[in-house]
């Protein structure tokens, strides 16, 4: 398994991804540059936080159409795993791959704090080492957290079980509670809370491991199925 | 060569954190008669074409760069300069 961790100009939680992917959890791992048009040859895709472009004009909204982005549309459009971290997941919204936006925090503050959250839905690619409404903490780090949908998308999300983490504690306003989901195939996933800085006990605690372990054991799944 | 002048705006079923900041201390500045505020982002792009062309781009460019049609909507005119 092979796993691509984009970098955009701005992003600054690539190199803790890439730490947390291959050298903690063991899976062969680089960077990508968003200048790169090519994802030939990886079996994951991890979009980090940070400030892509500088958040100019909304997050995420410039990166959108930096010259990986087709690739990487490409690449969900063909069932390949995509997981967006804090401005990561604010990307995907941006491009499409994911519903609704984040819109910034009711309380208008750049929030820091470990965060408790519930693992809602352990089937999936994301979260199948962790047991169902298994309670968790992972750290936030953002000022623009705050889940919207309309109400429309908002039922058929939850209709289709996308989401798969919930806050126990909501800090910023999300609807529904929601810290992180899937699309509706559920091969993209974008989370605001960050599982790569979770990966170590050193750093506090080792609840985000659970994330990069479900997505190396589905990408030996589906090679499985594929041969 | 047109001047488009676009602006955008949450859509009325977002919660806009920021205009509710603003009202509530206009309020308590004295300023009771202020009902409602909205903040939104205003932009100038100048086109050159004519104007049913360049109307659909500035159409286009807003839904898919300046706005974020889940959450904001945006209008605008055109004015020839």
């Amino acid at each position: 398994m092979k796993a691509a961790v984009l970098t955009f100009p701005g992003s600054n939680c690539d190199d803790d991804l890439l730490w947390a992917v291959k050298d903690i959890a063991g899976a062969d791992a680089e960077l990508v540059s968003a200048k790169s048009e090519s994802l030939e040859g990886f079996d994951l895709v991890l979009v980090p936080g940070g400030f892509s472009y500088g958040d100019y004009l909304r997050s995420g909204a410039i990166a959108k159409f930096a010259p990986i982005m087709t690739a990487l549309k490409n690449f969900a459009d063909n069932g390949g795993y995509v997981l967006g971290i804090c401005n990561g997941f604010q990307i995907l919204t941006e491009a499409g791959l994911l519903p609704g936006a984040l819109q910034w925090n009711t309380s208008l503050e750049f929030i820091c704090e470990p965060e408790p959250l519930k693992v809602v839905n352990n089937r999936t690619a994301f979260s199948n080492q962790y047991a169902q409404n298994q309670a968790i903490t992972l750290p936030i780090a953002h000022g623009e957290g705050n889940y919207y949908a309309d109400a429309d998308t908002l039922s058929e999300i939850e209709a289709n079980n996308q989401v798969v983490f919930r806050y126990a504690d909501n800090p910023n306003g999300s609807l529904n509670d929601i810290a992180g989901l899937t699309n509706k195939a559920g091969n993209v996933l974008g989370m605001m809370p960050h599982p790569e800085r979770a990966v170590e006990a050193l750093l506090g605690g080792t609840d985000g491991l659970g994330v990069f372990q479900s997505l190396i054991a589905a990408t030996k799944g589906a090679a499985h199925a594929a041969n | 060569m047109f001047k488009a002048k676009i602006y955008v705006n949450y859509k009325p079923s977002v919660l806009d954190p920021k205009a509710e900041v603003i009202k509530n201390t206009l309020s308590r500045l004295g300023q009771t008669n202020v009902k409602d505020v909205t903040v939104g982002k205003y932009f100038e792009v100048l086109l050159e074409g004519d104007r049913d062309a360049v109307d659909q781009q500035v159409d286009a460019l807003c839904d898919q760069m300046l706005a974020n049609v889940n959450m904001e909507a945006y209008r605008y005119s055109l004015e020839e300069v």
